[in-house]
This record gives structure tokens, sequence and C-alpha cells, in this order.
């Protein structure tokens, strides 16, 4: 099946010609046009989830290398290289699973330059498939780098009253950091003269330099993640970005930064890694509780859920680099499960925020009444964010925990603080929202999810619980590769 | 059917009925939804007490485990979902099958008018399932599955009806709370986990011997590994059964309904951290410190919660820091290593337990929604029935029964059996000592606030007449406490409509709530005597079968019949001390317990020492203004004052201008990574063709 990753990276492409040519040929701005394009964004969805899936189902779990490899010289030493192992296998399924749920759930509420915003969305797909199957650093960077322009046009021109500000911070933050990663691929090509990443792996930069560009990496994923204190994009971006918007920062476009860890940090700058973790230790219990107890304070819906999502991925820096089985399995694990929850919880806010046009907590009170399935559902993504065993959220935050535990007790001490303030912030904004009585006339008139939320939501409550109570679905697939990170580390730390 | 079979069934039943009447519990109407989960729950039951006689008398093995299928598996974490049985976990099952299929029937009549009755009854059976998950774990990762998800299911039940702002606070509360008490619990997980290898108890047991002096690295001090772990898993157990310092959401959690006061808050969740302790015997056993913490912390509960309950006049709140109370009992039964007595105390006091709560709620019901024992009184010649009950359980909670011929109430075989075992302990460490010390004088106490309860509900004047327009919160001395009012307000008008109900007299509860009383004042009777021999009598490892350890403990129990008679008699002498100060206080001279609660100690019992002012001012104000902090302070001032917005300030008055994003902006960003993507390639030739 070679060439499949490169099909399913650029189907969505495919999608974006089918809309441009319809435009050309159609008349313009109609809300026939608008139509069609929501369909054809659909159906290119779904057709490269169907990909996904192909590739899931081909994939050898056996094995512990690069699989689907496809590589290609262009010119002058230049290759273009793809192909998936255990630790990005997901993350291309996860980005398949999640494009047509946003696209479904943009159908009515985004009405304005509809074409557009289904092109931005296909590129933004193809742009991050492609970033989780690069094997080649240069391939790898412009996947990385021109995601952030449908992102960037995603929040600016969807987006809420202080999209400016919020774009730009965005803008900004990850500017910074692709700088110096940029800085860092150019001399790591220098020393190694290759851009290969399966080879880089296995190359040993010496210890100075590794440090380096260890820092330069991190400026960029730290930035993603978004680590404690670089995090302050992100609740800006998330209460800006449309609703789908958000669903693809926090399922997929965070996840870019604990993936690089985990295919660059440890095993091309294994000593560094070693040298750095208590920083990252230090930042990842930092942003648990101090992101927790900001998370507590807020009155944004979306804001509250921003914060926790920074919290939650403090849990997915301390698996990492906790350099055991438990800790890797469990951050792999977290970013998934995260992927789908938080994704499911800001549309939980995109259903009343349809109706309502306000995410302030303190407009709704009583909402149960009027959207008891609603109360059922946002209940099942609440419970999942807390962590409670059962749901998938559970599992990541258990294993990363365990992970940690086994490298230094001290951030699991504090990090264990994380689950009780989850439960308080989470089931304060819950009671908020949806107990109580009715006080707002406005909540009294809101009518349940009709058919087509109901029908995003039931794929997410599956996968919450599939993977809450059969995690193995994911282990089996990442089990081979992550022992061999762990191992091939520990072979290159000496540890 | 193979054991194997039917122990699955059983497990499984209860999440069955709340799957069918949680999910379709519309579609096939409320009486259909209650009739599935209440025939499921009392189908569980049957199997229940089949696999407690099988296992214990009967032709099953002493110990089994069905591995249904693998949870989480990595590396060495491996956890299976499974279901073992072995004695220890037939009693649990036992208690929690018989109390809850009685609580789904009683609350065909408790909760006939609300509306919400599919939902009710589904967190019911949902709640059963868990436990039985909890009880019939095989690894520490079902273990904390089912502690979690008794959890959720209690604060779905507290908060159910959720319009009450106190309802909700109150299951926020439990929730958090309990989850203090996890954190620590998933500590010691951790701990067994990276000190033996494995999560499963049966990996770990035989280990522990040989880990027995193992000292441990824990936050940069070096522990004695047993000590730590055990001492950390405790910490998991003093917040699921309310132990002293964590026990501030059990009150509270009357916010819920009576019959899940009954089932959960009384009889069965807050037992699992009991059960917990015993199931880790052999790891409690060679942890002398851990131990002593939970002895000292079962003593201490014991006394102090019995203090509360001296003082408080809402029924249900005088039950549930008598359920605190016996908790602590339980722990330090198990704390000075009579395992035994604990498991037993904890199988006789479900009954009286949930029998005292059911009749309350009986009561409550009668008196149109009315907790206040104040506005009660004189109710005996109304309800007759509940009165019986309630003496019953009265004198099964207060351990009556007469040493001498060993003949007495339930709890007179298990509470006594606890006391002494604290005595014969207590000859050769202080602890133990003064755990007996504190049992026995919370016996006293217990006598005096359970014949309170009784002489202020049944008897003397009736004041439920001129409590028509009652105002709830006259006597609020403080504004922190939550005043427990069960009724459910579905509709606005809830109010009215029980005002002018106050206008007919009290009447007796209908058959489906007079029946599970009557079966529960049977077991408040009996079960003691009946399997006092089998618990803790001295061929007590042929009902255990080896599903306790006991070494130190092991002769405790063996002297307890050589216990000096001053001991024996001691904890009757006091009950019967407290019974008549009780008597004279609020039946002779009636009027004079109103006197007394006006003194300052008073007022310091009843609002429970003060903690949850304590505890709000500490720990909810302070994370609240840390919260704060940390956001305007923080991310606002210095992390964007700092960064970006110094940085992007020419960008936004830019921005601002235009008021809207312009395209040009994205085309400007493109060519500067276009410009950076062509000087990347020109260099990775330069770099490739060197």
């Amino acid at each position: 099946m070679t060439g499949i990753l490169s099909l399913t990276t650029f189907l969505p492409l495919v999608g974006v010609a089918a809309i441009l040519v319809l435009r050309a040929f159609g008349n313009g701005e109609n809300p026939r046009a608008d139509s069609a394009a929501r369909w054809i964004a659909l159906a290119t969805t779904l057709a490269t989830l169907a990909l996904s899936v192909l590739v899931v189902a081909g994939f050898d779990r056996s094995q512990t290398g690069f699989q689907f490899v496809e590589d290609s010289a262009w010119f002058a030493g230049l290759h273009y290289r793809m192909g998936i192992d255990g630790i990005s296998v997901l993350f291309v399924l996860l980005t398949a699973f999640l494009m047509p749920l946003c696209i479904v759930a943009s159908w009515r509420s985004i009405t304005n330059r509809v074409i557009e915003y289904m092109i931005a969305f296909l590129i933004l797909e193809s742009l991050v498939i492609g970033v989780f199957c690069a094997l080649d650093l240069l391939v790898f960077y412009v996947f990385f780098e021109f995601q952030l322009i449908p992102m960037f046009l995603i929040i600016g021109i969807w987006g809420g009253s202080n999209r400016v500000y919020a774009a730009f911070k965005f803008f900004l933050y990850t500017l910074l950091g692709s700088v110096l990663m940029l800085a860092a691929i150019l001399a790591m090509i220098a020393m190694a003269h290759t851009s290969s990443i399966p080879v880089l792996m296995t190359h040993h930069f010496p210890a100075g330099v590794q440090a380096w560009l260890w820092l330069a990496f991190f400026a960029s994923f730290a930035v993603k993640m978004p680590m404690w204190p670089v995090h302050t994009w992100l609740p800006d971006a998330h209460v800006e970005a449309p609703t789908a918007g958000s669903v693809i920062l926090a399922g997929i476009l965070l996840k870019m930064g604990g993936y690089g860890f985990m295919r660059f940090s440890l095993p091309m700058f294994p000593d560094a890694s070693v040298q750095f973790a208590p920083l990252i230790y230090a930042l990842s219990v930092i942003a648990i509780v101090y992101t927790s107890l900001v998370a507590f304070r807020q009155t944004d819906m979306k804001k509250l859920i921003a914060y926790s999502s920074v919290a939650h991925m403090g849990f997915v820096t301390l698996g990492i680099f906790s350099f055991n089985l438990q800790g890797e399995q469990g951050a792999l694990f977290q970013m998934l499960s995260h992927g789908v929850i938080s994704g499911a919880l800001f549309l939980c806010v995109g259903v009343v925020y349809d109706r309502t046009h306000t995410r302030e907590i303190a407009f709704y009170g009583g909402v149960v009444d009027r959207m008891p399935i609603y109360a059922a559902v946002f209940m099942l993504f609440t419970m999942g964010n807390v962590g409670l065993p059962g749901t998938s959220g559970f599992v990541g935050e258990i294993l990363t925990l365990t992970g940690i535990y086994g490298a230094n007790t001290w951030p699991a001490i504090i990090a264990v603080s994380g689950v009780i303030l989850s439960a308080v912030y989470a089931l304060t904004l819950y009671r908020r929202v949806v107990f109580g009585r009715i006080t707002n006339p406005a909540v009294a008139a809101l009518g349940d999810m009709n058919g087509r939320e109901i029908g995003i939501f039931v794929p997410l409550i599956i996968a919450t619980l599939a993977l809450g109570l059969q995690p193995g679905l994911v282990f089996n697939l990442t089990n081979a590769s992550a022992v061999h990170l762990v191992d091939a580390f520990r072979a290159a730390t000496g540890r | 059917m193979n054991p194997q079979i039917l122990v699955t069934l059983l497990v499984f039943a209860p999440l069955l009925g709340a799957a069918i009447a949680g999910l379709g519990g519309r579609r096939i109407g409320d009486v259909a939804a209650m009739a599935v989960t209440t025939g499921l729950l009392f189908f569980a039951c049957a199997l229940g007490w089949m696999t407690f006689i099988q296992v214990i008398w009967g032709g099953w093995p002493a110990h089994f485990t069905v591995e249904l299928a693998p949870f989480i598996d990595v590396g060495a974490f491996r956890s299976t979902w499974s279901v073992r049985v072995d004695s220890l976990s037939a009693v649990m099952l036992v208690v929690v099958t018989t109390v809850s299929a009685l609580v789904h029937l009683y609350s065909w009549g408790y909760m006939a008018d609300d509306p919400h009755r599919p939902r009710f009854f589904a967190y019911l059976s949902l709640f059963t399932f868990s436990m039985l998950a909890l009880v019939t774990a095989a690894d520490f990762m079902q273990l904390f599955f089912g502690w979690e998800g008794v959890g959720l299911a209690s604060y779905l039940l507290i908060g159910f009806w959720y319009q009450k702002e106190t309802a909700n606070a109150a299951a926020i509360k439990a929730f958090v709370v309990n989850r203090v008490g996890d954190a620590g619990f998933a500590l010691g997980i951790m701990t067994v986990f990276w000190a033996f290898g494995s999560i499963r108890f049966a990996d770990i047991f035989p280990q522990v011997a040989a880990h027995a002096h193992a000292l441990w690295r824990f936050a940069g001090h070096d522990f004695q590994l047993m000590d730590l772990a055990c001492v950390l898993l405790f910490i998991g157990a003093m917040g699921k059964s309310a132990q002293f310092l964590l026990h501030t959401w059990l009150p509270d959690a009357m916010e819920g309904p009576t019959p899940v006061s009954a089932l959960i808050h009384a009889a069965t969740m807050v037992t699992a951290g009991v059960y917990m302790v015993c199931l880790l015997s052999p790891m409690f056993e060679y942890a002398p410190v851990a131990k002593a913490v939970v002895t000292v912390i079962g003593a201490v509960t014991a006394l102090f919660a019995a203090t509360i309950g001296l003082a408080q006049n809402d029924i249900k709140r005088v039950v549930a820091y008598s359920t605190c109370s016996q908790l602590g009992y339980m722990f330090f039964a198990a704390g000075v290593g009579a395992y035994p007595a604990a498991m037993f105390h904890l199988f006789t006091h479900a009954f009286f337990k949930a029998l005292l709560f059911l009749g309350a709620g009986a009561v409550i019901n009668a008196v149109h929604h009315e907790q206040d024992m104040r506005k009660m009184g004189g109710l005996y010649k109304y309800l007759p029935i509940t009165y019986a009950v309630m003496v019953i359980g009265t004198l099964s909670i207060t351990g009556v029964g007469i040493p001498g011929i060993d003949l007495g109430f339930s709890g007179f075989y298990s509470k006594d059996a606890i006391i002494d075992a604290a005595y014969v302990a207590g000859r050769t460490d202080g602890i133990s000592n003064f755990a007996f010390f504190s049992g026995l004088i919370a016996a006293g106490l217990t006598s005096f606030y359970s014949w309170r309860l009784i002489f202020m509900t049944f008897h003397g004047k009736p004041k439920w007449r001129e409590a028509v327009a009652h105002d709830a919160h006259e006597d609020h001395v403080s504004p922190a406490q939550i005043e427990t009012h069960d009724e459910p307000l579905d509709d606005a008008h809830a109010h009215d409509d029980h005002r002018h109900g106050h206008d007919e007299p009290p009447h007796e509860a209908p058959w489906n709530m007079r029946g599970p009383l009557l079966l529960l004042a049977l077991g408040a009777v009996a079960a003691g005597g009946v399997f006092a021999e089998a618990f803790i009598g001295p061929e007590r490892a042929a009902f255990w079968r080896g599903a306790i350890l006991e070494l130190s403990g092991a002769h405790i129990l063996d002297a307890l019949k050589s216990v000096p008679p001053a001991v024996v008699w001691a904890p009757l002498v006091v009950t019967a001390l407290g019974f008549a100060v009780a008597w004279y206080v609020y039946v002779l001279r009636e009027g004079l317990g109103a006197r007394l609660a006006r003194g300052p100690l008073w007022a310091f019992l009843y609002n429970k020492w003060y903690f949850d002012e304590i505890y709000d001012f500490i720990f909810v104000r302070g994370a609240k203004a840390l919260g704060d902090l940390f956001w305007k302070g923080g991310d606002k001032a210095v992390i964007d004052g700092l960064g970006p917005d110094g940085v992007s300030a020419v960008s936004l008055i830019v921005g601002k201008a235009t008021g809207r994003l312009q395209t040009g902006y994205v085309y400007h960003y493109a060519f500067v990574m276009l410009l950076g993507i062509a000087g990347l390639l020109s260099f990775a030739l330069w770099a490739f063709s060197r």
C-alpha cells in the first residue's frame, strides 16, 4: 500500500479543487454554492477518514520501525519522505476522525464566506496529516509551518469580536518558536548531512550541541503544547475561534507539541532530554496547578475549557519526560483522549452558543430542564475531563502519573493535585450551566439538541467510552513503537 | 450453571437495569423502568446470597476469579476486568445486593411523586454495579474504577434534585473531598506498582513479607515501604468512608433523597474504605505505623462524630454523624488487627443503619418532608410500625444485649467485640488503649443521641401541628452550614404544596416502604446472633477461608472470652447511662434540651467544630484568591504584559485601525514564510552538496 499516506494527506486538496471548480463555473456566492461546498467538504473528509481507517487496518502492530514508507528523491539530495509508526498512526486517524465532525458542526453556524471556510478546513486537514506523516525534516517543517496559515485565517476571519488580537497573539508566539526550530533544523542538516528523520533518530549529536538543538525545538513545541508560561495565546485563540476551529486547535494542533517531543527531542537529543527533564517537570507541574486554579475562576465557558487543556497537557509532558513505558504510552493516550474529550467539550459549548450567542457562564443555569439530552452528553464529557475511570480521560492521567512517579516522586505528588482541581473547575462549570433553577428567560426558551447535533456527538461518545473501557485498542497499535522508543532512549543514555 | 457464570450475571444485572432505565426510561415508562431495575436487583440479591452460602459453606472454591477482558495493559501495569470472589467479597455481595434491593423497593413508595423516577432508579442501579465492581476487583485499577464509579453515582444522587442549590453544592463537595482521598489512593497504587512490579492483588500479596523492611524513597525521604504504601492507600479510605479530616462531605450528602442516604451513605459505599483495609490486610499486617494511623483516625472519628451527633436537630444529620462514628469503630478494629470484627460490624451496621435511615425517611414522608426533629414529637401514635422498627434499630446500634448469656441485638455482638478487641490489644500498646476508651465513651454518646432522636421524634408534645409555616432558616447559626431539607422541589410551588399538607395527620408509610423496614428490622435483631460465631468466633478461619490475613491480631479475637467482666459489662453500663440522660433531658424534663441548646458548647458541637468554616476559609477562598492572582496577575499582567502585548502593541494599533483582519496580513505572513522556506532549501542544497 505504498503511496496511501500521500493519498491520505493530499486527498483533502482534491476537495479544495472541486470546490474551486464549482465556484469558477457557478455564479459566485449563493446559497446553493455554499451548500455544495459543505457537501463536498463533508464527502472529502469522510473519504479521508476511510483512507486513514485503511491505513490503521493495514498497520502492522508488531513492527517497531516506520511503515508505508515513501521516499522519492527530488533533486540535489532533497527527498520527499513519508511514513508512520505506532506513535504517529493514531494522530492521522484522530485528525481524519475530527474533521468531518467539524464540517458538520459548522453546517449552520457558519453562514459567511462558506466556500472559503470549507477550503481553509480542507487545506488545514491536508497539512496536519502531512505533519504526522512526514519523515523528512524539510517536509515536516513545510507542513508544520504552513498549517498556521489556515488556522490563522479561521480565527481571524470567522472568529469573534476580538479576533484580531487573538490571531496576532497566536501568530507571534508560534512564529517565535518556528524561527528557533528553523535554525536548529539548519544546524542539524549541516552536521548530519541528511534531513531524513529515521536516519537522524539514530544519529548521535555531541552532548553540547544536543542541548542547543533541544532548546530550539523546545521553543517551538512548548508554544504548541502549550506549556506554562507560553500558554496565554491559547485561551484567547479558543475564545475567538469558531467552534470547529476550537475543536481542531484543542483536538489536533496542540498534539503537535507532544508529538514533536516524542519524534524529535527524545530520540535525537536523548542526553539533552535527560538534562532538561527537571525543567519540563517544573513547567508541567506549574501548568497543572496554576492553570487549573485559573480555570476555576473563568467566567467564559470556552476560556475555562482552554485553561483546562493547558493543565491536561501538563500531564502529557510529564509522561513523555518520564522516559518509561507507562509514561510514554500514557502521554500518547492522553493526547488522543484529550483530542476527543476537549473537542467534544468545545462542541458542547458550541451547541448552546449557537442558540444564545454567549459563552458567559452566568447567563445560563437550569439548562437541564430544557435540554435533558444535552445535559447527559455534557455530563459524560465533563466526567471525561475530570478523568473518571471508564472514560478515556482516566487512562492517560493514571498512566502519565504512574510514569512520572517512576522517574521522580516529587512531580507526581504535585501533579496528583490536578486530579482534585479538575473536579473543582469542571463540576463547578457544569453546575452553573446545567443545574439550578432557570432564572434567565432566554434559557427557558432553549430547545434540545437536534438530530444533526446528536449525530456529531455519537462518535465522540463511543470513542470516549470505548477507549476508557478498552484502552488496549490504542495500546495494541502503539506498543511496539513505544517500547522501541524507550529501549532506544535507554540505550542512548545508558539509564 | 457454574459459579463463574452466576457471579458474572450477579455483577452485571444491575448494570443492565441501569442501562434500560437510564437510556430507555422515557420510552418504556416509569413503572417499567422501576420494575426492571428492581427485578434485576432482587435477582442479583438472590445470586448474592447463593454465592455467600456456596463460597462459605457450600461446594464452591474458597476463592476464584473470572477474567472477562483486558483493561489497562501497558508493560507490567496490567489490569483485567474480573470478578474475584472469596469470603470477603461474598460478605460484601450479600450486604450490597440485599440493601440495594430493599432500597429499590422502598423507593417505589418514597419517590412516588417524583417526575424523574427512571433516572433515579437508573442511578441506584448504576451505583450498585459500581459497588459490585469494586468488591470483586482483582487488581487496583478495577478497584479504583469501582471506587470512583460509586463516587460518581453518589454525586449524581446527592444532586438528584438539581434545582436545589444546596443539593448541587453538597454533590460537588462530596465529589471533591472524595477526590482528595483518591489522590492519596492513586499515589498509593503507584507506590505499590513501582515497588512490586504489578497492580494485581494475587501478584502483590505473596511478595509483601519479603518487602516487610524495605525502604522507599518518596518526596526526598526514605520511608518504610509498607507503611508508606498503606498510609497513602488509607487516605483514599478516609475520603470514601468520611473519616476525621475528610468527613465534611457526609453530613451534607444528606441533601440527597433518603433512600440514597440509606444505601450509599450508610450501608454500602461509605464502608468501602473498611472493605479496602480488610482486603489489603496482607499488606497492612506488615505496616505497623499505618495500622497505628488507622487506629488513631478511626478512634478519633468514632468519638468526634458522636459529639457532633449530640447537637444536631435534623433527623438525617443525626443518623449521618452516627454513621461516621460507627465507621470509626470499624477502622480502629481493623487498625488493632481485628479485621473480622471490622467486617462483622460492617455487616450488622448495614442492617441497622439502613433501617434507621429508611425509618427516618418514613418519618419525613409522614410529616410532609419536615426534617427538623424540634418540629416533630408524639409521632408514635400515628406511626406505630415506624416507631417499632426505629426502636429496634436504636437498640441494635446502641448494642443492647446481656453479656453474661451472650444474647442481644445485632449491634451488641459486633460493637462489643470491637471494644473488647481494642481492650485486649491495648494491654500491649497505648494507641489501642486510646481506641478502647474512645470507643467506650463514644458508645455512651451513641446511646444518648440515638435515644434523643427517638424521644424528640416520637415522644413528647406533638409540634408538627404548629410547624405549618415553618421557616427553615431561623436557626442558622452559621452561614456555611447547609440546612438539609429532603424535599423534591421540581415545581416552583412545592413549598406551597407541602404547607397545606400539614393539615392532615401524619400517616404510616405504604406497604412497599414498610416491607423493607420489617426485613431490615429482622436483620437488626438477628444478624448478629446468627453470624457472630462464624465471623469472629474461634472457628472463623473456616468462614474467611484465607481471605483475611491475621498475624498480630489473631490472638486478639481468640482472647475475647477471657476479657475481665468489668470490661465486658462496661459498654452496657455507658449505654444505659446515655439512655438515662436522654430520657431525663428529653422526656422527664421536656424543654430542658432546648435550654441546653443555648450554651456555647452546644453551638460548637452544632456547628460541627467549625470544620466547614475553617476549610472554606483555607481551601475554597484560598483557591479562589490564588486563581485570581495567577489569572490577573500572572497571565495578564506579567506574561502578556512582557510578552505578546508588548511586542504586538504596534501591530495592534494597525489592527484596531482597520477593525478587522485584512487578507493583506496573511499575504505578508505567507511571503515571509516562503522566504524562509526558500532560504531553508538553499541552505539544505548547500549542505547536501558538501
